[in-house]
């Protein structure tokens, strides 16, 4: 386990010396989040009615952007190799780089969405239940990003197949997570949605170091 | 010891080498020779685990290794072309953060007495991408000595490194294989080390 908190350490301290490139992510939230609501207009019933959409997809996108990162720089300064070699579980370690890619563009995101809400006119009901659905989905997109990350490692025009191969299973998360919101706008409980989201979460989060520890094997032969 | 048995490797339908064996006991050096593209480096990263054979087999200490064996993973070090090192951290950091992965103990004043010997006094805290390339190569090293394991796994070692730089290697290097440990490296330089060792050649 102390393996797996000095990895969390290690690239923490990294994004800490580029914050260029965490940062990159959270502005595109921000941009996208500011943007809709100068283009569509200033009328109240409707912005609230597009705000969970258009933070989901906000948020989706903005992951996705960041995705490629999670592997990259290891890949290339050989540091990849050495994690593969290490004696501990390859599996556990990849779940560390998961934990602090998520650390880095996820939790960021969660904590900005209700404010990027208050643009919608959200209420703060929803912006609680919005904070709520993107601390569960966020985990989900992190973890299966994590797989196409590794697979498309060194491939060239890899950020563009690596949308291609996640995104379609990222949708469900993005369906579950605004409709929550839907869900409680139009009166009725969000307590389905969550369940679904939090079995996504834990299968997802449980699974993927695996598949994403035997892609990371398989990018670097 | 590590044992190679007719080892072969292919890269897409080309056949890069056949029939490698070899048998290395500690304190002895094993040098891979060869033209470039002849396989040097695909062969090391079969005998660490990184890669897998078309055919035969790599064993350590008589256990013929998968491709991730816990066993030789905790006593090998590799170094390949990618030195494996962060180029926004400083020497020690680097040095510090792998020492905690391989869960080993950082010792600050033995890793600055090493760092110094290797003639980076006073760069131990500057971040890596303002070093040479030399000066990288010797901090990759400086792994090497800090947390000795038996088997040395080294892809090209001496590239980058000027006449004091190598001399210190081979010192290391020495040593190393005076206590037992096994050294297995390629090299476009011939470089004299005073021990036994044998020489795989690879022809295309």
């Amino acid at each position: 386990m102390s393996v797996f908190w000095s990895l969390v350490q290690r690239d923490l301290l990294l994004a800490l010396r580029r914050r260029t490139e965490v940062l990159t992510g959270l502005f595109f939230m921000v941009i996208v989040a500011s943007l809709f609501p100068l283009a569509i207009g200033p009328e109240m019933d409707f912005l609230r009615r597009m705000a969970p959409g258009i933070l989901w997809i906000g948020a989706l996108l903005s992951s996705l952007l960041s995705l490629p990162r999670l592997f990259e720089a290891d890949y290339l300064d050989g540091t990849l190799e050495q994690l593969v070699l290490l004696p501990s579980n390859l599996a556990l370690n990849v779940g560390a780089k998961m934990t602090s890619h998520w650390l880095l563009s996820g939790l960021p995101l969660v904590v900005l969405a209700p404010l990027l809400g208050l643009q919608f006119d959200l209420s703060a009901d929803l912006a609680l239940s919005l904070m709520l659905t993107l601390l569960m989905g966020t985990p989900i997109l992190t973890s299966l990003g994590a797989i196409g990350a590794a697979l498309t490692l060194g491939v060239r025009g890899g950020s563009v197949l690596l949308s291609l191969l996640v995104l379609p299973l990222m949708t469900p998360v993005l369906v579950f997570g605004a409709g929550a919101l839907e869900a409680q706008m139009g009166g009725l409980g969000i307590q389905a949605h969550l369940s679904l989201l939090l079995a996504m979460m834990l299968a997802s989060v449980a699974l993927s170091p695996l598949a994403c520890a035997m892609a990371v094997r398989l990018s670097l032969e | 010891m590590l044992t190679a048995h007719q080892l072969a490797a292919k890269k897409g339908r080309v056949t890069l080498f056949e029939n490698i064996d070899f048998e290395l006991h500690p304190g002895q050096w094993l040098f891979l020779s060869g033209a470039n593209g002849s396989g040097k480096t695909t062969l090391l990263r079969i005998l660490c685990g990184l890669g897998q054979p078309e055919r035969g087999q790599v064993l350590w200490r008589n256990a013929p290794t998968q491709i991730d064996s816990t066993p030789l993973r905790r006593e090998m070090m590799y170094v390949g072309h990618a030195l494996g090192l962060k180029e926004e951290l400083s020497a020690l950091e680097n040095l510090r953060f792998h020492a905690q992965l391989i869960q080993s103990v950082f010792e600050m004043t033995k890793t600055q007495d090493v760092l110094a010997s290797l003639g980076l006094r006073g760069r131990e805290n500057l971040p890596l991408r303002v070093l040479s390339q030399g000066q990288k190569r010797r901090v990759a090293l400086a792994k090497l000595l800090l947390y000795p394991l038996p088997l040395w796994i080294l892809d090209e070692p001496f590239v980058a490194l000027d006449a004091q730089g190598l001399e210190v290697l081979v010192r290391g290097i020495q040593a190393h294989l005076a206590q037992q440990g096994l050294l297995v490296y390629t090299s476009h330089q011939r470089v004299e080390i005073d021990a036994p060792g044998l020489e795989v050649s690879l022809s295309p």
